[in-house]
């Protein structure tokens, strides 16, 4: 059992992010790489709401705002850059995509 | 009841989470990122931050994760050869494990944060809507501007980027 208090959630919030993290490192799949990045940003905002929650002070909840919202441009720009990438190379595996290494 | 609660969500969210970092199709790690971010939204509303658990659903759930399936679908993987988890060096996975395992254990048993009582008893912030409004407006005003700012620059440049370009030749 996780108690519900300001350190369960920043427990969960630390979990969260290892297990992005944890993807990020590997997984070959731009993509799901891509999604993994996502999770460690909602990581992140569990930790601000909690730590909103337990000062009784709004501004974590009005900075999670912000990362909603560079969130969804970045996703829109990742993506799309994704796509390109794909178009060009006809992959997305992260092993293939070597050609900066040389 | 609050603790209870709180426990299935967040058990919740880190398997479905661990759900996307197994999951081999990359359509299954979609949707079990969409399970993740509901139950992500439900710990929103256990802190009472029920605004921003709203916004979570409608942005990320809404249109992130459809914007993902619709990316995965588009470039349909599945023909690809089955690709195993990056293989790491020995000294890497076990400095990796050791830190992530120390950081954990350090993190449950001995992070013990003041939290006044108070605070903790009262009702949580989160539940209006005014306050919201009235701190984006004032104290976060500039940060909003340039948000907005941001969007733009980021649609000119998806626009730009889902161009074809011609004469421009495939960098090998």
């Amino acid at each position: 059992m996780i108690p519900a208090t300001l350190d369960g959630h920043l427990l969960v919030s630390g979990a969260l992010f290892a297990l992005g993290l944890l993807g990020v490192l590997l997984r070959r799949n731009t993509l799901v790489v891509f999604m993994c990045l996502e999770l460690m940003l909602v990581a992140s905002t569990v930790a601000l709401v909690a730590f909103s929650r337990y000062n009784g002070i709004l501004d974590g909840n009005v900075f999670v705002f912000f990362i909603l919202t560079v969130a969804a441009a970045e996703v829109a720009v990742g993506l799309a850059i994704i796509v390109a990438l794909f178009r060009r190379r006809q992959t997305v595996q992260v092993d293939e995509l070597n050609s900066l290494r040389n | 009841m609050g603790e209870l609660t709180f426990n299935l969500l967040a058990w919740f969210t880190l398997l479905s989470a661990a759900g996307v970092v197994i999951n081999r199709n990359a359509v299954n790690a979609a949707l079990c990122l969409l399970l993740c971010l509901t139950g992500v939204a439900g710990l929103f509303v256990v802190l009472e931050a029920y605004l921003l658990a709203f916004v979570l659903l409608l942005v990320y759930a809404g249109a992130v994760v459809a914007l993902f399936l619709f990316i995965v679908m588009l470039l349909d993987t599945s023909g690809a050869p089955r690709s195993l988890p990056r293989r790491l060096p020995l000294v890497a996975r076990v400095l990796a494990g050791g830190l992530v395992a120390s950081g954990v254990l350090s993190f449950s048993a001995r992070a013990r944060l003041p939290v006044s009582e108070a605070v903790a008893a009262a009702p949580g912030v989160g539940g209006a809507l005014k306050p919201y409004a009235y701190q984006l407006f004032t104290t976060y005003l500039l940060p909003v501007q340039v948000l907005g700012f941001l969007l733009l620059a980021a649609m000119i440049g998806v626009i730009v980027l889902s161009k074809k370009f011609e004469g421009l030749e495939d960098v090998k």
